[in-house]
């Protein structure tokens, strides 16, 4: 939701609020021809199924041919040779065969690869990634991870990581948003919050992870509940129904932001409970 | 891509043979006696077995179908055992009006689909789509052969655009010939485009909802864009199937209408075969039709491959 926000992609029904930056303009006060030569061009996206996300009916290289002719104007045949560069560079063997096959004739790994050379067609200043190996096994996921972490740097874009994986974030990012029911619960340095882990949701999904050496037959630890209906969340923090430390004063107040060490923000009512819980583990 | 057409057309050749059996069985059980009928009820029995023999219908079923299908792969239809006259010549004048009334009406009914279908569905919800839904509701509604008179009524009887029945034959001139068809081929385009149309725009809608169109989205294709280079195709599997039975519907299934329209056409003609007990004539013509939709099908699925790549990479 967040990602398809930044890219101006939600339903039409929705509404969206506040503002989306991208080099000091505000995204969401363009019109939609003026998105239109954004999307794909300055701001690419990697989505999270590629096994769906392309046109089946279509040539990957006529598919990674498109942004190229509609954003650089590029002609038929010279859009051809860079996409079969694009293929090339994504690690795709063979690239100038590969270019006339479908998607079908691909295995997922291979489909994800064209679909990062896809966003990476018009060198995007920002490459948007929603959980983009969550479809692959694990083998190929540190592929498809160690790619995009090459091109990025390579590039110079920008990387927008969206996971649930708390290994690929500490390896990929330099900044994290911990959000849950739709709102920020912590942020901060990467470094700093893997360091100091404050809020009882992030504390939580630490706790949730399998350790190496804790044994067999060992329950793993759970967040208790289920994630609230997105339509009724609580007036105040979204995370009460859930959280081992929420009193009354949580449900109905929205909880205050605090600072930590240098840009490490935290919005919890019960701050000082939660940093005196990190030792002992809240969820035991 | 060969051994896909090819395993088409064994399927479409054993149809036929199937329906050929079929047919002449339907034939073999239904009463009445073509001799009977000819001579009327008071031919005296000996006269009614003379006739029979003179027909050859004294001979074992078996043999009069081998007989039958003999005739049919040289080319050799038999004559009509009610007007005397070869069976391929009754044929061929109906079909001179049948196949371009089927093909105009086709053309009349896709466009009417596809105008109304994708409007209504780029415009999802909105009050035009609402509208063009009910009055397409209204088409499916309206019984062909009614919305037939109504337009003889005022196109030809008011305005006389057109005429009101008859057919003037091909040798009068191709757009005196087109003039004739046109109210019947509306009339029968209606219903059918109606229908074509709330397809085209469900199955429009349903392919919006991929996960490609929204990729395609976020290279910066515009909404119309999207449309039209990446749902569209997607979006004809469905009605493609549709409109292949449509088109054999109006080749087999147009009885009602040529009649209000006087045209002789294929319905009508095997219509009064059968009362005739014609059974030469029916054989032929049933035959014919059931080749048509056959063929009709196996179109349909060599344009199923053509649009969809992975429909030929199973069959492989």
């Amino acid at each position: 939701m967040t990602a398809l926000a930044l890219m101006g992609l939600l339903p039409e029904n929705a509404s969206t609020t506040g503002s989306v930056n991208l080099d000091g303009e505000n995204l969401l006060q363009k019109s939609e021809a003026e998105m239109c030569r954004v999307r794909g061009n300055k701001m690419a996206m990697i989505f999270q199924e590629p096994m769906t996300s392309l046109n089946p009916v279509h040539t990957v290289g006529r598919q990674i041919m498109e942004p190229l002719r509609l954003h650089k104007g590029l002609s038929k045949s010279s859009a051809m040779q860079e996409a079969i560069r694009l293929l090339d560079r994504v690690g795709i063997p063979n690239p100038a065969e590969r270019v006339s096959n479908y998607p079908h004739q691909l295995s997922g790994g291979q489909r994800q690869r064209v679909m990062i050379a896809l966003a990476l067609s018009c060198s995007p200043d920002v490459l948007i990634a929603d959980e983009p190996t969550t479809a692959l096994d694990v083998t190929i996921q540190d592929q498809i991870l160690e790619l995009i972490q090459t091109l990025v740097q390579e590039e110079g874009m920008s990387l927008v990581l969206i996971s649930h994986d708390l290994g690929v974030i500490a390896e990929n990012t330099d900044n994290v948003i911990v959000m849950y029911g739709g709102t920020v619960v912590e942020s901060g340095k990467t470094d700093h919050i893997f360091d100091q882990l404050t809020h009882p949701y992030t504390q939580g999904l630490f706790a949730a992870m399998p350790k190496v050496g804790m044994g067999r037959g060992k329950r793993l630890t759970t967040i208790p509940g289920t994630v609230p209906d997105l339509i009724n969340l609580p007036s105040g923090c979204t995370f009460t129904d859930r959280c081992p430390l929420a009193s009354d004063i949580c449900a109905g107040n929205i909880p205050p932001v605090n600072q930590m060490e240098g840009s490490h923000l935290v919005t919890c009512h019960h701050l000082q409970q939660a940093v005196s819980a990190r030792s002992k583990g809240l969820y035991e | 891509m060969s051994v896909f057409l090819a395993k088409r057309f064994i399927t479409l050749l054993a149809t036929l043979i199937g329906a050929s059996i079929v047919i002449f069985t339907v034939m073999e059980i239904l009463p009445g006696d073509p001799a009977l009928v000819i001579l009327g009820v008071d031919a005296t029995e000996s006269s009614v077995a003379a006739l029979t023999k003179e027909l050859g219908l004294d001979r074992p079923p078996l043999e009069r179908y081998f007989d039958w299908i003999g005739g049919l792969l040289q080319g050799e239809l038999g004559n009509s055992y009610a007007y005397k006259v070869p069976v391929s010549e009754l044929v061929q004048g109906a079909l001179q009006i049948t196949v371009p009334l089927a093909i105009l009406s086709m053309i009349l009914s896709v466009t009417i689909a596809l105008v109304i279908g994708l409007y209504a569905a780029a415009n999802h919800n909105k009050a035009s789509d609402v509208t063009l839904m009910g009055v397409s509701q209204l088409g499916i509604s309206v019984p062909n052969f009614w919305l037939a008179v109504l337009l003889i009524l005022y196109f030809a009887v008011n305005l006389k655009w057109f005429p009101p029945g008859g057919f003037p034959g091909w040798d009068q001139g191709f757009w005196k010939c087109i003039n004739a068809l046109i109210l019947p081929a509306v009339a029968l385009a209606t219903v059918q485009g109606a229908i074509l149309a709330r397809i085209t725009r469900s199955s429009v809608l349903e392919v919006f909802r991929e996960d490609f169109v929204r990729t395609a989205r976020a290279k910066g294709l515009s909404q119309r864009a999207t449309l039209w280079l990446h749902v569209l195709r997607n979006a004809m599997i469905p009605v493609i199937t549709v409109m292949g039975l449509q088109f054999a519907n109006l080749l087999a299934g147009t009885v009602v209408v040529e009649n209000v329209f006087y045209l002789p056409g294929l319905g009508s003609t095997v219509l009064k075969a059968i009362n005739n007990r014609d059974t030469i004539v029916v054989e032929n013509v049933v035959l014919m039709l059931a080749a048509m939709v056959v063929i009709t099908n196996f179109v349909v699925d060599i344009l199923y491959a053509v649009i969809d790549p992975r429909l030929k990479a199973h069959d492989i």
